[in-house]
């Protein structure tokens, strides 16, 4: 724990001085509408506390949640059929990659269009830019298993069944975990680019509707909650794979 | 116990013959090495007998039955350990009788535990395969071998990776395991003096594609220990099986 620590305090010195010469740079601008400084910030997070925690957070998280689900339920069936079925990674693996230039940001004014106002136009911009990293890793994961160690449960007179089960599972799961840490900061951005661009709540919607009013503060306030969120979730998930994997980089 | 009967065998990507009617047999007990220069297709006989490999023509014959359709009748033993690093080492042995299904899971802890204790690691099942040492893990990776309950065992270059002296060690400790669990070994390595320690008859891969084994009884008995080697008879014979492969590699 001690050493962890140690390891981390670089970058807090690092960040903590960037904050600094942000406060002191905001000052001499000063022209908090653009550029508010950090304590500026902080103060304007705790003016409008209630109606970020209460209204637009929960907003913002059902959506996040839908979405990151819907990744996960997606891209880990897109992984598994296209390691089962070569026909399939043929078909897929290309398209996916493909999906992926497609400016997901410029389309989402059409979801909006498609379905209004509702959180689906949000989860399906989520959806669209979470589900490829999990997917991709996962299927790089499932394929990390030597073929040794196929060749091997098969001597054992293992099927296909067992060793995907007893062999390639488990070699993707420190995968599987570096998925989800790049997964939950994407469904968070993806939910607040959906919001930005059409909802009635949402921590997205806030902030642009803070612009609209030159509020820079505003703006800069549920941004720093969508961070916070995201960094203690990706903590979160760091926490229970060190419990769950501890020979990374064994295989 | 094993035979060959005109077996042959070509690879997709290469236009001749890797075996070509090979006949040979192998007697109920016995250890048998199998000695060669790397590349010649020693590794390609054994995975001809744990099917991972499919012959164009002719039968091999285990058990006095053929092989086809038929599961566990060999255990087979890789160069690398090949344990699984998510598994204790306990959980690695029980893999092969996890995948047959035959045992209660009680029975394969006791069985499991057992041959921890035969091959000399007993009280290790709760450890890291990563807490082992080299020499350590090529037992467990033995001990699992064993647990598949066939009674021939392929030992493809177990002791390679090891340094030379844990090498000698593993192999009066196979020899020791040999004579008490009366099983059929065939043995694969480049080492001719590893093979002559071991070996109660060396068969030579004399040139491709392989027709034929050419075999040499060693003349000593068991039990034997380090200065067995140093017998005249021993070391004639280990000239003449050196200069042999000398041939082989210029030619």
């Amino acid at each position: 724990m001690n050493k962890m620590k140690n390891n981390n305090l670089p970058a807090l010195i690092f960040t903590f001085a960037l904050l600094i010469i942000w406060q002191f740079g905001a000052m001499k601008v000063d022209a908090a509408y653009i550029l508010p400084t950090p304590i500026q910030i902080l103060k304007r997070l705790w003016e409008l506390r209630e109606p970020l925690f209460t209204a637009h957070l929960p907003a913002t998280m059902t959506c996040t949640g839908i979405g990151l689900l819907i990744s996960i339920l997606l891209g880990v069936a897109l992984a598994i059929i296209m390691d089962i079925s070569p026909l399939a990674e043929k078909t897929l693996y290309p398209v996916m990659i493909a999906s992926q230039t497609i400016p997901t940001t410029a389309l989402a004014p059409l979801f909006v269009m498609w379905f209004g106002y509702t959180i689906w136009s949000k989860v399906l911009v989520t959806v669209l830019i979470t589900f490829f990293p999990i997917a991709v890793t996962l299927f790089d994961g499932l394929r990390s298993a030597k073929n040794d160690m196929i060749d091997l449960m098969r001597t054992f007179g293992a099927g296909k069944r067992e060793i995907f089960f007893k062999l390639k599972l488990p070699a993707a799961l420190p995968h599987f975990f570096s998925a989800m840490k790049m997964a939950v900061p994407m469904s968070i951005i993806g939910a607040a680019i959906g919001e930005w661009l059409g909802a009635q709540a949402g921590l997205g919607y806030f902030s642009r509707r803070m612009m609209t009013q030159l509020d820079g503060a505003g703006v800069f306030a549920p941004i720093v909650v969508l961070s916070i969120i995201a960094m203690v979730i990706v903590g979160i998930i760091s926490y229970i794979e060190r419990k769950m994997i501890t020979w990374r980089g064994d295989l | 116990m094993l035979e060959f009967k005109n077996v042959s065998f070509k690879y997709d990507i290469d236009n001749y013959n890797m075996l070509e009617n090979l006949s040979f047999h192998i007697k109920k007990g016995e250890f048998v090495s199998v000695i060669g220069p790397s590349g010649c297709g020693k590794s390609t006989i054994f995975r001809l007998i744990c099917k991972l490999l499919d012959r164009q023509s002719g039968e091999i014959i285990v058990n006095g039955k053929p092989i086809d359709g038929r599961k566990g009748y060999c255990g087979y033993m890789p160069q690398k350990d090949l344990l699984f690093p998510w598994r204790t080492v306990g959980e690695n042995l029980k893999l092969p009788m996890q995948i047959q299904k035959i045992l209660a899971k009680e029975q394969m802890t006791q069985k499991m535990k057992s041959t921890l204790e035969k091959v000399g690691l007993s009280g290790l099942e709760n450890k890291k395969p990563s807490e082992l040492s080299g020499g350590m893990r090529q037992r467990a990776a033995f001990a699992r071998t064993l647990l598949t309950g066939s009674d021939l065992l392929l030992l493809d270059e177990p002791f390679s990776a090891l340094d030379f002296l844990t090498r000698i060690s593993m192999q009066e400790w196979l020899l020791e395991q040999w004579e008490r669990e009366h099983k059929t070994v065939l043995f694969i390595t480049h080492d001719v003096e590893e093979a002559l320690f071991l070996s109660g008859r060396v068969l030579v891969i004399e040139d491709l594609p392989i027709k034929k084994l050419i075999s040499f009884d060693v003349p000593c008995d068991y039990p034997r220990n380090r200065e067995s080697l140093t017998k005249p008879e021993i070391i004639t014979l280990r000239e003449q099986l050196i200069s042999m492969l000398r041939r082989e590699i210029k030619a």
